[in-house]
């Protein structure tokens, strides 16, 4: 009985980190078609910023919101003096990202060294039904679900939302009705940066800060955007509860190496089987 | 003159390009008479990147597929060939194996994304995924359970002690430096002529179509996902050759091979030399390895933070890249002059 509470658990906390980790990546890549490589990198900086936030003294959730405003003013600042230039050349916004994420992790590494940096927090274990969980990992798991649930209902009832989705989906008509594309592109690039950012920095007490710490998520979040097709929200949600579920059982039994490699053996077969992601044949929707 | 060199001239080479590439054959074997070792052994390493470079200009130039995968391809080509080599105590077949083994995994991967139809973006995501998540797993092998035959994988620390070529004639020698600056060279100019020629044949032919319009070919009754897929494998073949050339070099494999540095560094020496041109990545190459040598000695910082940059600018100032960039430049110049040939 544990030992199904604990799968239980390690899967719906796997499900949490992946859906945490690949949101950002779902609304810069999976609603503006740009192939955001920096994603990792984003997610590192506000790390970083959390990190050196929460050890001059401020408290976790006060260094988290400014991790997510700091990455998310970034993520405009590129929008402008890079990724503007490049709406429609996907490749090149590919290479232009990688570009930055090496960059990135070149100018951290200048600044703060290449050694990485822990946070520490005191949060304790919580007893539930004969379970000893970690209380953090509780905590992210709900910070996972909120962010997703806003993200929707950000996208869903809002004006906002709305503009967004109806630019993503046609930038001629909604200029042509008034609509700022440039503004609008600029606004939820940003979004998604802070969405990285602020990952980052809820996972910074877990992960620490390390100049290459985006390259332990940049992989699964791609897979999982991909499989994911073409509604981003409703896409991520899915393919993050069917990887997590495989990642958390692979990893409980065997390592998390061969959880991540069973995650990618099974993304690219079932990307033969269904090549337009779990989406595919779903008309409407986020 | 920037025809000869584009990846799609149709047209037979003509006599100067033949002069050209024998120019470059005698410098290659007279080469060794006039320098020392350490230079021949910094040549030699250039001549194997290279050969990483032209399988992804090939790829990417010809059929428009961009590839980060082919580290992949370049490691497990090191990789095979350490691990064969060390176990069967000979050289040559296990040097055939490693550049097979790849060619075959590369067809299985190839299927999967290829044949699913997915776009070709997807594909340049997922070969980085699959480059990211093979260092991880080779990374994590350090324990002493992970060894194939007698090899340890050694996780970090690489496997040392790859054995040098041995001569065909006599086993009991290995290819000295000369040897491998002759084997690496002839093979890159080999397979420089072999890949511009290769445009002449309808396989060529019909792969530069799949890039200029895909579904135009599929109308003219061509079976796009076949040609994507041999040309996707004789690429990664290419690349398994360069990183069984690699081990011989260095008589060290380690999971650096798969780093995603490599694969930026592949990526940039091929956007710097152009994508339009063969020999314009296998120029780059050299340019690049010798600026990052020289960065790496007078430490103005991070190397990476620099490539970086590079790329960046690359991609925003000079999508063309430089020879491309430097062949228009001067093909203005020239036609302003009143004398020019429209067609270069």
């Amino acid at each position: 009985m544990d030992q199904v509470a604990t799968t239980v658990y390690l899967v719906i906390y796997a499900i949490a980190l992946l859906v945490l980790i690949s949101l950002g990546l779902a609304v810069i890549f999976g609603m503006m078609r740009v192939i955001n490589l920096a994603h990792g990198e984003f997610m590192m900086l506000g790390a970083y910023v959390c990190v050196l936030a929460g050890n001059a003294g401020a408290p976790l959730w006060v260094a988290a919101t400014v991790s997510a405003v700091l990455v998310g003013a970034f993520g405009i600042v590129v929008e402008r003096l890079i990724i503007r230039f490049l709406y429609g050349r996907i490749i090149d916004t590919l290479l232009a990202t990688w570009g930055l994420s090496l960059f990135l992790v070149g100018g951290v590494t200048t600044v703060f060294g290449p050694q990485g940096r822990s946070l520490s927090t005191s949060f304790g274990n919580v007893s539930f039904g004969g379970l000893n969980l970690s209380a953090y990992n509780l905590l992210l798991i709900g910070v996972a679900a909120s962010l997703a649930i806003l993200t929707w209902a950000l996208a869903r009832f809002t004006r906002f939302g709305l503009i967004v989705r109806g630019t993503m989906q046609d930038p001629v008509v909604a200029s042509a009705l008034g609509v700022d594309r440039g503004l609008i592109y600029m606004a939820t690039f940003g979004y998604g940066a802070a969405l990285a950012g602020l990952a980052g920095a809820v996972l910074a007490p877990i992960t620490g800060a390390s100049p290459t710490m985006g390259l332990l998520f940049v992989a699964k979040a791609f897979i999982t955007v991909i499989v994911g097709g073409h509604l981003p929200l409703l896409g991520t949600l899915a393919a993050s509860g069917f990887f997590g579920a495989i990642d958390g059982v692979v990893s409980y039994r065997w390592s998390s190496v061969l959880g991540e490699v069973s995650v990618l053996v099974v993304a690219v077969i079932l990307l033969r089987m269904l090549p337009s992601g779990i989406t595919g044949r779903i008309r409407r929707g986020l | 003159m920037g025809r000869e060199f584009a990846a799609d001239a149709a047209t037979p080479p003509r006599w100067w390009w033949w002069m050209f590439i024998l120019a470059l054959a005698i410098v290659l074997v007279s080469m060794p008479h006039f320098t020392d070792d350490s230079l021949q052994l910094d040549l030699s390493i250039t001549f194997v990147l290279a050969l990483l470079a032209l399988s992804m200009s090939f790829l990417w130039g010809y059929v428009g597929i961009l590839s980060f995968g082919q580290t992949i391809f370049f490691g497990l080509g090191g990789y095979s060939y350490a691990i064969l080599a060390l176990n069967a105590g000979t050289t040559l077949w296990p040097f055939a194996a490693a550049i097979f083994l790849p060619m075959i995994f590369a067809a299985v991967l190839g299927y999967f994304i290829i044949y699913g139809r997915i776009s070709d973006v997807y594909l340049s995501v997922i070969s980085l995924v699959v480059t990211l998540i093979f260092e991880k797993s080779i990374r994590s092998t350090s324990g002493p359970e992970y060894v194939i035959g007698k090899v340890r994988l050694n996780g970090q620390n690489g496997i040392p002690g790859v054995p040098g070529l041995q001569l065909p004639w006599d086993s009991s020698m290995q290819l000295s430096i000369d040897g491998v600056f002759y084997l690496a060279g002839g093979t890159a100019l080999l397979l420089y002529v072999c890949l511009r020629l290769l445009l002449l044949t309808s396989f060529g032919r019909i792969i530069v179509g799949i890039r200029e319009n895909e579904t135009r070919m599929e109308l003219l009754g061509y079976d796009s996902r076949v040609y994507k897929l041999v040309a996707f494998v004789l690429a990664a073949g290419i690349a398994a050759l360069s990183g069984a050339l690699y081990a011989v070099w260095g008589n060290f494999v380690a999971p650096e091979m798969f780093n995603l540095n490599q694969a930026a560094q592949v990526v940039i020496w091929v956007i710097v030399g152009g994508r339009s041109t063969l020999i314009g990545p296998v120029v780059a190459t050299g340019l690049v390895q010798y600026f990052s040598n020289w960065l790496g000695t007078v430490s103005i910082g991070q190397v990476t933070l620099v490539l970086g940059l590079v790329l960046l600018v690359f991609v925003l100032a000079f999508p063309r890249g430089l020879l491309p960039t430097i062949a228009m430049v001067l093909g203005k110049a020239v036609s302003r002059t009143g004398n020019g040939n429209p067609r270069s």
